[in-house]
């Protein structure tokens, strides 16, 4: 059934893919790429398929649907990416089915199979944050972008799994289960929106929504192999997104093309008068960037200027990482691309800037729950002890670690010394930022410093997982788009881990990275990152 | 202790002088009240004193020490949303029936600021001859409370709206007169917190676990408010009530709030200190909440510098200590509501889910024309016509009132004789029937005829006897509320007014109503 759906995308990896270990550094992209030669079609949008075959009657939503649903029975007892699905899919695909034999419009997600981030609202439908303090919490209204899309006729199909409050980098800190990468079932699939970027892998939803503080889309979507899309901040609306840290949070996109995530993005972008914070700047329409192959130019990408930041190659990446990076900065060249090393000397000063900024806003943010007006309470005979117990049990460790850091940062006495220090530095990483777009169009750098990494790897030791954001931490503190999109493989688990590229945009300007990353995804040899472990579904 | 010290002191029964001429209504009227002349008007001239020391060697010892008083004025906004969200601002609604997802502080939920509140702020801040901050900007004040569903409270910590002020006031001649000029240090926007209710089953802590829901209101969570802080600049009783009074016209004349004190509309609460003459630095400071009444308010400063003063002049200084104390209209005195242990760190940071608040000149200058003739130029205008102070101050206490004068002079009657004829005839005829100018004035202006006959129309219970008969039913049949009023719990005024109210079947005037309850109320058995 899928196969309608979807371009046949190899089970195995292609014969003349090479793995960039640490030995073995080898070219993934020819050096000048053949656009006609490919011997495997490029990945292609789902939800450009799946519209099309809808409404050329080729197949129905609830077909759709129940592969889907199939699919998820399927893997899921191994992957474990979603805290809940909804039993509303195939009601919902039937609906559209009715609307399509009627004759009537349906809306440009129509039929569309997304994954939510389980701390994003959905009405009616558990919303934990993967916290025990949330466990069976249903909120009474759907956050923005949730009611957009189903607005667009895209079916929610369930609630995936995070770390706690998005408090993470492995989804390890979710209350309730860990969720394996699919690429390697002992590995974990990043976080801390690791249930979505995973689910888009395996296949569980077509696209799925997460929501990006410190790289909690980027980087998943490189463990995972997937398209991870963060956009500008302002660019989508908060409400109904439960705060990490506000002056950071986004709603980001995953899909398993640059198309499906900037046509998602597209979907839920957009001024919301619920949210003071989001941007009347007008939305454009991405669609028009996603050319088929066949209309590219020799060079597509010619007089594009990009900038590949020197400090994320240096000490600290993997070797792995170093050269898939490389090597991508290679293919943009060969596309056409301005490709010249950019410095931003205030690179390093972002991943402590942002823990202190992150935590402050969160031991804010998290004071809400409280066990007075909803979620777990635990019972006790005076206040405080009420306010101990339901936030003592109702919080993990990693949560309590954090509040306890912004409360202390924002204590009297310290707030000088940190906050107010933070957001100098936060200022220094904007300027930096902004000079090296004004002479770049797009900046590039690795997602991440290595692949993804064993589960438990990192359980015991919180400042070796901080430092893995160190590539994507900058780019919240800036409020800048960014696109994760994989380049590569380097060794490890049965048939090699995916490394992502990212690359980062000027204020709004979504539009660029979506080009570029498309053309950079449709033109890679032996394109179609596809996890080797899972069954696949007839 | 404190306590035994002061074991002696009589209190004083709250009795309205004659000179009151008009009375208070109750929060259920639909009209703007008019208050007492002034409220300080009502007070007693001097606080009580302890039986041992006569009030000549009391005087002496007073005579020594210089009071130093400032006041947070908390003015609830007459906004028809609250300040974040588009929930009703409206007081009496059933518990927790004006509530949405952003004020009861769900996940996800976020604030929208409501530009009716900026334009109070910038108007207030105007009336008070602040300079206003052209950007300002939200900060979170951080603290945990069950009435405060986010955690925190949405407030302006270092850059309020307008700053660096000052309001001038005219003290009543009975009470030395003269002309005073109190500095205000700012003004800022923040939200209310919702309300605890208080169960007869004790605790509400212990009450909450058991029906949470019944026992937090956040009806009032988000409802807009302006914090005024003075300059420590009062020095007695008289002249904290005389500033909050102004603060009450101020906001009335400009329409931005009802003022109304046993509402909680206007909240006044007071920091005081003491020093020996001469000294150059400040005493320690005592904060004293719960003054329902600008009365209340004179005699409760009155109090506790009488306390202070003694305790300094018996060589016990150090038992004066920081701390919040309430002032107890039963037994007219402050005690002891909670010690402050350290400052508390309420981790103020700017509040990232709002942008920050810009003002332009001409926003700021369009406002400014639309500022009606505030107190003070009405006294001086009406001073400059020719009137005596004590005309002047009752005509511009109530801006309904000086409307209407407004416009009887204006129609070419003589400025002496309309004074008179209002101030006289009117005032004495509505004080007879126990009614509040408001109540007719403006109904006789629209409508013609004779304060009489609109006095006939409205049918009103004005007996005395059958007021009074009513309140004692409804006293006796409430000993546990009458016990927690005695006890201090004085807004409880409210839920006996309202009982014999409903008796009453809305007839009573509420005026004599209220005056009546109170003297059952704080009568001792």
């Amino acid at each position: 059934m899928l196969s309608t759906l979807q371009p046949p995308r190899s089970l195995t990896l292609l014969p003349f893919r090479r793995l960039h270990g640490s030995k073995t550094i080898a070219s993934l992209a020819s050096s000048s790429p053949t656009l006609d030669a490919s011997s495997v079609s490029p990945p292609q949008s789902q939800i450009l398929t799946t519209r099309r075959s809808l409404l050329s009657g080729e197949t129905t939503a609830s077909e759709i649907a129940k592969s889907y649903l199939s699919r998820i029975r399927l893997t899921e007892p191994q992957l474990k990416c979603f805290l809940h699905v909804s039993e509303n899919v195939l009601k919902e695909a039937q609906e559209i089915d009715q609307r399509i034999s009627r004759g009537e419009e349906v809306g440009p997600l129509a039929g569309v199979v997304i994954g939510v981030k389980d701390n994003i609202c959905t009405e009616g439908m558990p919303s934990t944050a993967a916290s025990r303090i949330l466990e069976h919490y249903r909120p009474p209204f759907d956050a923005t972008a949730v009611k957009k899309i189903k607005e667009m006729g895209g079916i929610v199909v369930g609630k995936t799994n995070m770390d706690e409050f998005g408090m993470g980098s492995t989804t390890e800190a979710s209350a309730f289960q860990v969720t394996a990468n699919p690429w390697d079932l002992t590995r974990v699939p990043g976080g801390s929106s690791g249930g979505s970027a995973a689910a888009v892998a395996a296949n569980q939803c077509m696209v799925s929504l997460g929501s990006d503080t410190g790289g909690s889309v980027r980087q998943p979507a490189s463990f995972c192999g997937v398209v991870g899309l963060k956009p500008t901040y302002g660019r989508v609306s908060r409400f109904g997104l439960m705060a990490y840290a506000s002056s950071l949070d986004v709603i980001g996109c995953f899909g398993s093309t640059v198309a499906d995530a900037g046509m998602l993005l597209h979907a839920v972008s957009g001024y919301d008068r619920f949210d003071s914070t989001s941007s009347k700047q007008d939305v454009p329409e991405f669609e028009s960037q996603f050319l088929s192959m066949d209309s590219f130019e020799s060079k597509p990408l010619k007089g594009v200027r990009v900038g590949l930041i020197r400090e994320t190659l240096e000490e600290g990446v993997d070797s792995g990482v170093r050269s898939a990076t490389q090597e991508a900065a290679s293919h943009l060249e060969a596309l056409g691309c301005l490709v010249t090393e950019v410095s931003l000397p205030s690179f390093s000063l972002g991943l402590p800037a942002y823990y202190v900024i992150a935590s402050s806003e969160s031991s804010s943010n998290l004071s809400r729950y409280d066990g007075v007006r909803y979620g777990n309470q635990v019972m006790a005979d005076e206040l405080n002890k009420l306010y101990d117990c339901s936030r003592g049990q109702g919080f993990g460790g990693e949560v309590k670690m954090r509040i306890l850091m912004g409360t202390y940062a924002l204590s009297a006495g310290y707030y000088d010394a940190y906050y107010k220090r933070a957001q100098q530095v936060r200022t220094l990483i904007r300027k930096d930022f902004k000079a090296a777009l004004d002479h770049n169009d797009i900046l590039i750098s690795p997602a991440a410093p290595s692949a993804a990494y064993k589960i438990g790897e990192k359980k015991d030791d919180p400042l070796a997982m901080y430092a893995g954001d160190i590539m994507t931490v900058n780019v919240n503190l800036a409020g800048l788009p960014a696109i994760v999109l994989p380049c590569g493989l380097v060794e490890g688990g049965p048939s090699g881990l995916p490394v992502g590229l990212q690359m980062i945009g000027a204020a709004f300007d979504e539009e660029t990275l979506l080009k570029v990353g498309h053309i950079f995804e449709q033109t890679l040899n032996g394109s179609g990152f596809v996890p080797p472990t899972l069954p696949n579904v007839a | 202790m404190s306590t035994t010290l002061f074991r002696t002191i009589q209190p004083n029964h709250f009795t309205l002088l004659t000179t009151a001429l008009l009375r208070t209504r109750t929060k259920t009227s639909r009209h703007i009240s008019v208050r007492c002349q002034t409220s300080t008007t009502t007070q007693q001239p001097r606080t009580s004193a302890p039986k041992n020391h006569g009030s000549n060697k009391l005087d002496e010892i007073l005579k020594d020490y210089e009071a130093v008083i400032g006041i947070e004025t908390h003015v609830q906004l007459s906004t028809s949303t609250k300040a974040f969200c588009s929930c009703p601002n409206s007081y009496g609604s059933h518990p927790n029936t004006s509530i949405c997802p952003v004020c009861m502080g769900l996940p996800g939920a976020l604030p929208v600021l409501s530009s009716k509140v900026v334009d109070f702020g910038v108007r207030l801040g105007l009336a008070l001859n602040c300079s206003l901050s052209l950007k300002s900007k939200f900060d979170r004040k951080q603290y945990f409370y069950p009435d405060l569903p986010k955690g925190y409270q949405i407030s302006q910590f270092d850059v309020p709206i307008a700053s660096g002020g000052y309001v001038d006031v005219d003290i009543p001649l009975e009470f030395g007169g003269g002309h005073r000029r109190f500095g205000i240090t700012r003004v800022h926007m923040e939200e209310d917190a919702g309300k605890l209710l208080h169960s007869d089953a004790g605790d509400y802590s212990q009450a909450m676990i058991v029906s949470k829901l019944d026992l937090v209101d956040l009806n009032r969570a988000g409802v807009p408010l302006l914090e005024i802080v003075s300059e420590p600049d009062m020095r007695s009783g008289v002249e904290a009530a005389e500033y909050g009074s102004e603060m009450q016209r101020i906001v009335r004349y400009l329409g931005v709030s009802n003022g109304n004190m046993q509402e909680g509309s206007l909240r006044c609460d007071v920091n005081i200190s003491i020093r020996p003459i001469g000294q150059p630095e400040f005493g320690t400071k005592v904060e004293i909440k719960n003054l329902n009444a600008f009365s209340a308010m004179s005699r409760a400063i009155d109090y506790e510098i009488t306390r202070q003063a003694l305790l300094y002049n018996q060589g016990q200084a150090d038992k004066i200590v920081t701390e919040t104390r309430l002032w107890d209209e039963g037994a007219q005195k402050t005690v002891t509501m909670r010690k402050k242990e350290g400052l508390a760190d309420y981790r103020y940071f700017p509040e990232p889910d709002l942008p920050e608040v810009i003002l332009t000149q001409e926003y700021v200058d369009s406002i400014r024309a639309s500022l009606p003739e505030l107190p003070e130029a009405k006294r001086r205008r009406y001073e400059a016509m020719g009137l005596g102070i004590q005309d002047v101050l009752f005509l511009a206490n109530d801006v309904s009132v000086a409307e209407y004068f407004d416009e009887v002079i204006g129609k070419g009657a003589d400025v002496k004789s309309a004074a008179n004829w209002l101030m006289s005839d009117i005032a004495a005829y509505l004080k007879n029937e126990e009614l509040s100018i408001s109540d007719i004035l403006f109904e006789l202006l629209a409508k013609g005829g004779t304060v009489q006959g609109m006095i006939k129309e409205k049918d009103l219970i004005t007996d005395p006897v059958e007021i009074e008969k009513m309140i004692m039913k409804v006293i006796s049949e409430s000993p546990k509320q009458l016990e927690q009023y005695r006890s201090g719990k004085t807004k409880l005024q409210g839920f006996f007014a309202g009982q014999v109210m409903k008796m009453s079947k809305g007839k009573a005037n509420p005026a004599l109503l209220n005056k009546i309850l109170l003297e059952k109320l704080n009568a001792k058995e």
